[in-house]
């Protein structure tokens, strides 16, 4: 086949709404759009692990301290399954793990937000892993074969995640007033953050054409995002806690929510590495890998050595 | 005293989970932050089982005990309104000369090297623990070591792996490796020292006897040992108060941030 007939292939699948596999042909900058893509969605599970990871020791019950430790690991589990669908597009996880620590490969901005109290964990499970799900749930019939599948385990989780998180901030704003006003607080700080998860607005975000034509991206940011205010202003009535924004308000034409103007040059700073907590993430992400050196290090040596020494024995 | 002894088994599950909790997002390689992560939750649940039925032992005595039993001022005035205590009281209320933990599991992780070194010490006592306490007159602490016994085997063939790996791997992995060990080494003998709840345990067939379990253990180290060209520690002075509720340093701290939110916001549903 020539390169002309190998693209004419590659579009019919995609066309066809055929998967496609890491032994087939792929266009150069199909494959470099997964790569960054899937290894900024794995990375933004490792780093993710650390916020909530900031209250496993301080859980309130031991039921929630075990809830939250195991999500905490599911996080770690989807990005292992991440890495290992970006490896067979032709990367190694070293090579994806030093793009994160030298600030190359970006990851979700929200996680470098801090968690102050108990009711952030209720509303990272409610709000950010429901904005995750509006992302990912459509990734589930990506056109790549192993990221949509490693994207169906993962959906499943998050979205057991979700209700966890929102059954806390139930929990919390069924409780004591103070228990009520932490609720509120955290609300308050994750609104905003989370509905700038959803991306730049469409007219603004450079990869949204060639990644819906290759369904690698079924809806735009801005559709995302309506579609999670409109959701999550239900839920909070549920839970009686006001969405921090004065300008929300039902329309009745659109039927849809409208909202205020999220502000975009806090989106753009925190992405640039000036959040609260972007120092913070790396250098705990770059210390736990720095630190565990020796310790793969000497694994390695291990296993070479028992190679030799069986190798020895069959001679 | 039988209340005293299911304690004795909640504290070292809880203290040595939240250790090995610590981990959790910064282990050395993925894969292993899962595995530990998973240990921890073993621990964990096993504390949760263990305090319940405390809970139970607990509200089941006769009321001038239960204002002895437990001296924390926030247990007492549980006590002094009536309620009943459940797991998180235990976990939560209850200050540190309350926590009937070995020393052992509240040391520091420190590094890679002293956290498998506290596991493989923890980890073969507890195998031979709970294979004898299956036999326990108590059939709630006997379900809970069947249970604990699957896990615990789990964790011994886990950390005995890391201890060889490391002690045969690099010159640095073998030097740290054997520095942890040499460390920890007397934390170990409390393992084996019985306070009274653990000797009127045993004598009435609830509890184990574990100076029958020393020699085993002793066995067994020294062939994980021996396989990572690692030295059996030669110390014989060994550390000892936890049974009774007297800790390292380190036990205060592990509780202040452990039990803040019980203490700072009582008596409210999380």
């Amino acid at each position: 086949m020539t390169v002309h007939s190998f693209q004419e292939h590659f579009d019919s699948l995609i066309d066809r709404e055929i998967s496609i596999e890491p032994k087939d042909w792929m266009p150069d900058d199909y494959r470099k759009t997964l790569i960054r893509q899937i290894s900024q969605h794995a990375h933004s599970e490792i780093i993710g692990m650390l916020p909530e990871g900031n209250w496993i020791t301080r859980a309130p019950s031991l039921r929630r301290k075990a809830v939250l430790l195991a999500k905490v690991q599911d996080e770690a589990g989807h990005g292992l399954y991440l890495y290992s669908a970006a490896e067979t597009l032709g990367i190694s996880r070293d090579e994806m793990y030093d793009q994160l620590h030298t600030g190359k490969a970006k990851y979700s901005s929200i996680f470098n937000y801090p968690t102050l109290t108990w009711a952030d964990m209720g509303a990272i499970g409610w709000l950010v892993d429901g904005a995750a799900i509006m992302n990912q749930v459509p990734l589930c019939r990506t056109s790549y074969g192993p990221y949509a599948r490693a994207m169906v385990r993962v959906c499943k989780e998050e979205s057991f995640h979700q209700r966890q998180g929102f059954e806390i901030m139930l929990t919390l704003s069924k409780g004591s007033e103070v228990q009520r006003k932490m609720a509120q607080d955290a609300l308050n700080r994750w609104w905003w953050p989370s509905l700038m998860m959803f991306g730049p607005p469409d007219a603004e975000s450079p990869n949204t054409e060639s990644s819906v034509r290759w369904r690698i991206k079924r809806f735009t940011n801005d559709e995302l995002r309506q579609k999670f205010v409109d959701v999550t202003v239900e839920q909070a009535k549920v839970l009686g806690l006001e969405i921090p924004d004065k300008d929300l308000k039902w329309n009745e034409e659109r039927g849809h929510y409208d909202f205020g103007k999220i502000n975009w040059a806090e989106f753009y700073n925190v992405i640039k590495g000036n959040g609260p907590c972007n120092k913070q993430r790396l250098d705990a992400r770059r210390k736990a890998w720095e630190d565990g050196k020796w310790v793969r290090d000497a694994a390695m040596a291990h296993a070479a050595k028992r190679k030799e020494r069986s190798a020895t024995k069959a001679a | 005293m039988s209340l005293e002894y299911t304690l004795r088994l909640a504290d070292d599950a809880l203290i040595l989970g939240h250790r090995l909790s610590e981990w959790c997002g910064h282990g050395p390689i993925l894969e292993q932050d899962i595995a530990l992560t998973n240990t921890s939750l073993d621990h964990l649940g096993r504390a949760r089982s263990l305090f319940q039925y405390a809970a139970e032992q607990f509200n089941n005595l006769p009321e001038d005990e239960k204002k002895t039993a437990v001296t924390s001022v926030a247990i007492q005035n549980l006590v002094n309104t009536g309620s009943g205590l459940d797991e998180d009281d235990m976990a939560f209320l209850r200050d540190g000369w309350d926590f009937r933990n070995v020393l052992l599991v509240e040391q520091p992780n420190n590094d890679w090297a002293y956290t498998v070194a506290r596991a493989l010490y923890y980890d073969a006592f507890a195998f031979y623990f709970f294979s004898a306490l299956q036999n326990s007159k108590d059939i709630t602490l006997a379900a809970i070591a069947e249970k604990s016994l699957k896990e615990v085997t789990y964790h011994l063939r886990w950390s005995s792996e890391w201890v060889v790996r490391l002690g045969d791997g690099t010159e640095e992995s073998h030097e740290r490796m054997q520095t942890a060990l040499d460390e920890l080494w007397s934390f170990t003998g409390e393992l084996f020292s019985m306070s009274d709840a653990e000797k009127e345990a045993a004598q009435s067939g609830i509890g184990v006897d574990l100076a029958s379990l020393q020699p085993k253990w002793m066995e067994r180290i020294a062939s994980v040992l021996q396989e990572a060209t690692l030295d059996v520690p030669k110390g014989t002075w060994m550390q000892e108060g936890g049974k009774h509720g007297r800790h390292t340093e380190h036990l205060g701290y592990v509780l202040a941030e452990m039990q803040f939110m019980q203490r700072t916001y009582p008596g409210m549903e999380w």
